[in-house]
């Protein structure tokens, strides 16, 4: 018999370069803590992540995943998080019509002085990735052993 | 000749389930039928022929062939290989039973591909002859006899009930598991049925399509035809006809990287995608002329060269129905054969 | 109608209004028609043929023509005249080596329908009146048009066409309420696992054949990024579940915003797979969440994905009922 092990969820961050990674920096530099289940990618603007992105993150064992970007209005090129934010509500929307869980994947917008929010969304959607558990409907059982 | 009736069909599929996986065709949510594996309350779908072909046993369309691990500086290679179940195939129409010789032409000769070759050791094929033949069959074109097809066991549905015939000794061995509901049958019931089969197949359209100025030795005289382009104007690029087709038997390996090793794999390939003869140097076809002709001439110069004359296609017609535009290796025969005109 | 699209036909290429047309070639057993170019009188006197078979969309073969240039008369239904305007607004054609004649349609037959019901051994199909009269080895059979009508035409969103340059049969109005949306909705009400359970039997299905990636209009990239073999995605099958998700989803959101719903790839597919229910999920939260919108009506409107609103919905709001 294996041990069971206690369910540590893998939680894909995508941030933007100028707000939410500088926000995931000014948490850690004012000492608020986030899990270390979520693994950030760097992105230059909310608005570079593609679809594929996201899915990719799921096959590659993330059971959830996370895209943060300056707020509205403040996008460093401009527009950039509003095109981003048009792709993500429509992704996200679809992968609710296929049945995949609609809590996994979120969106939220992290201004570079929001080194509180970045820690308390973090810990809020690591909380709901290990209460809904592990990835099934979007995993790639290669990646997993 | 042995007699089941239909009344005990159900029991004759219990019998062989007991000690073989057993797969017969089933008709799916859109009515269509696809191979699916035999439990108590299955029914037997009455389509003429399975959507996708029965080489999907034998020669699956993805398989993983051996992984990679590594550790620092040492690679260990694992053989993903588990030992094979018997499974007995029902229901294999006689296009499909004649495909496995043309596979069998290709993977069993040296260097054997050992994969192809357990399943085929595993796998008993049980045939049924066509009682309905469609309008896009045309098998007898190639010397093909669907009222009396191959494979280890072939049955007919006769009026007297289901008859079987043992054609090897894998087919006997499968019926002496059904004994106790097997009664001698009468080969007359056999030949009534293969006599109304044949009367039909008298009148498809296609069972009078020539194969004449087609085969083996044609390349020089077919290969720079001005048809080609034409018949190829409209071709998607897709690879529909190469997968539903039941002796297409091309591969692509390749290698999935997990993240903590590799999964080599190999999956159908179709000569109908642009990269499928992409190299290092390049693309050898860079138009879909090209590649339809490839497809084409494989099937119908290529392979009898190498066969000794005999088609690589088994005009099971599912390229027919299935072609988004409509063209298929029909269509091809008549522009390009001597007869069809 | 088939006899005076010919004769038109036969005029263009006499007056150099064209040097080629775009039509449908007829095959073996009147519902296997081929897309083709006729280049003389004597090819369309042969075999072109307009009937309630010719289903394809001929729209996206006139990226490839007009690449080989000269002039090209293309007869298109009004559904496929959405495909060409948003071929044409992503540049992607041009209008000035095109002669579009719009052709009247009232709605296509699926063969598929007519095997279902049992009919087999088809020699030929002919049409009378609201029957088709279905030659077979067995005899004939009479078939009632409405009952062989494919699936993407009972829910016609349009009879209208959007673009031609003379019109053969009378264009027809847009359709209010099509119903097209039904079956999403009705899917949307499910729960997430029915949903789940419902689309894994439908794309553990797909063959990858890439059939509804080739006929689809709105699909005309250079190379796909799913044959690119630098993309990290290439892939020649699908190996498994996250596989036929990832290929479907990301071939949907490619054509989101862009699909005019021309039903191509449910057309085509050879496992029958109801691909416009993603394409029509998306259209139909484009519509409710950016405004109606519908690809290919207007060739200078904005996509939807290449505009946006201040006050858009926030992707947490979008989604259909939570698990």
């Amino acid at each position: 018999m294996q041990d069971v092990k206690e369910f540590r969820p893998k939680i894909v961050a995508f941030c933007c370069n100028w707000c939410s990674y500088a926000g995931a920096d000014l948490a850690g530099s004012s000492r608020l803590s986030y899990p270390a289940d979520v693994k950030i990618i760097r992105v230059p603007c909310s608005c570079r992540v593609n679809p594929l992105f996201i899915l990719r993150a799921f096959q590659r064992g993330a059971d959830g995943v996370i895209m943060a970007g300056c707020h509205p209005g403040d996008c460093h090129y401009t527009s950039g998080n509003y095109f981003a934010r048009r792709r993500m509500t429509l992704l996200f929307s679809m992968l609710d019509y296929l049945g995949i869980e609609r809590e996994r994947t979120r969106v939220e917008w992290i201004s570079a002085a929001e080194g509180a929010k970045f820690s308390k969304t973090m810990n809020e959607f690591a909380a709901t990735i290990a209460a809904l558990g592990e990835n099934k409907r979007l995993e790639d059982l290669r990646c997993k052993n | 000749m042995k007699r089941l009736s239909f009344a005990r069909l159900n029991e004759f599929f219990a019998a062989i389930a007991a000690s073989n996986a057993l797969y017969l065709p089933v008709d799916n949510s859109k009515g269509k039928a696809e191979y699916k594996k035999w439990q108590e309350g299955t029914e037997m779908s009455r389509q003429l022929n399975t959507l996708r072909s029965a080489k999907d046993f034998f020669f699956p369309q993805t398989e993983n062939l051996m992984e990679f691990k590594m550790d620092g500086k040492s690679v260990e290679v694992i053989d993903t290989r588990r030992e094979a179940e018997d499974f007995v195939i029902f229901g294999v129409r006689a296009c499909d039973a004649a495909s496995f010789k043309i596979l069998d032409s290709v993977y069993l000769v040296d260097p054997v591909d050992s994969y192809y070759k357990t399943r085929r050791e595993h796998g008993v094929v049980v045939t049924l002859a066509c009682a309905r033949p469609a309008e896009t069959c045309f098998c007898k074109v190639f010397g093909i006899d669907a009222a009396d097809p191959a494979g280890d066991v072939t049955a007919w549905e006769t009026d007297e009930g289901l008859m079987l015939r043992a054609n090897t000794e894998k087919g006997e061995k499968l019926l002496s598991l059904t004994a106790a509901l097997l009664e001698e049958g009468d080969e007359r019931a056999v030949e009534a049925a293969q006599e109304k089969t044949r009367e039909i197949i008298e009148k498809l359209p296609l069972s009078s399509l020539s194969t004449e100025g087609l085969g083996a030795g044609k390349t020089a005289e077919l290969f720079d035809r001005p048809e080609w382009k034409a018949l190829s104007e409209a071709c998607l690029g897709c690879g529909t006809c190469t997968f539903v087709c039941p002796t297409c038997q091309c591969y692509d390996v390749r290698d999935f990287d997990t993240g903590n090793g590799i999964k080599r794999f190999r999956c159908w390939d179709s000569c109908m995608y642009s990269d499928f003869t992409l190299m290092a140097h390049g693309n050898s076809r860079n138009s879909q002329v090209e590649r339809f002709r490839q497809r084409f001439m494989h099937k119908l110069v290529y392979y009898p060269d190498r066969s000794g004359g005999t088609f690589g296609c088994v005009g099971c017609g599912r390229c027919l129905s299935r072609c988004p535009i409509s063209m298929n290796i029909v269509k091809v025969m008549k522009t390009l054969g001597g007869k069809n005109k | 109608m088939q006899e005076l699209m010919k004769k038109r036909a036969i005029e263009l290429l006499a007056d150099g209004t064209c040097d080629r047309v775009l039509g449908w070639e007829k095959g073996d057993f009147a519902y296997d028609q081929t897309p083709a170019l006729f280049h003389t009188a004597e090819e369309l006197r042969a075999s072109f043929v307009y009937n309630g078979f010719s289903a394809a969309n001929l729209s996206k073969y006139l990226v490839k023509e007009c690449r080989a240039g000269g002039k090209i008369a293309v007869f298109l239904k009004p559904c496929d005249t959405y495909s060409f305007n948003q071929l044409l607004a992503e540049h992607r054609i041009k209008r000035e080596m095109i002669y579009v004649i719009g052709v009247a349609c009232d709605g296509k037959a699926d063969v598929e329908k007519l095997k279902d019901a049992g009919i087999d051994g088809i020699t030929d199909i002919r049409e009378e009146g609201e029957c088709y009269v279905v030659s077979t080895i067995y005899g004939d059979k009479t078939v009632k048009k409405a009952e062989a009508l494919a699936e993407r035409c009972l829910n016609c969103k349009s009879r209208k066409h959007m673009a031609y340059d003379e019109l053969i049969g009378e264009s027809g109005e847009v359709v209010p309420n099509s119903g097209r949306f039904d079956m999403v909705e009705q899917l949307e009400a499910m729960t997430p696992d029915e949903r789940y359970e419902f689309w894994r039997g439908e794309l553990s299905r797909c063959i990858r054949c890439n059939a509804c990636r080739n006929v689809c209009p709105a699909c005309t990239c250079e190379q796909c990024i799913f044959d690119n073999p630098k993309s990290g995605v290439a892939q020649k099958a699908a190996v498994n579940s996250f596989e036929e998700n990832m290929f479907h989803i990301i071939r949907a959101f490619h054509v989101a915003g862009r699909c005019t719903d021309c039903g191509e790839c449910s057309r085509v597919c050879p496992e029958h797979i109801p691909l416009h229910l993603l394409n029509r999920k998306f259209i139909k939260d484009v519509n409710s969440f950016y405004g109606e919108y519908q690809a290919g009506e207007d060739p200078a409107a904005r996509p939807p994905l290449g505009r946006y609103e201040k006050n858009d919905i926030e992707p947490g709001e979008a989604g259909g009922n939570r698990a």
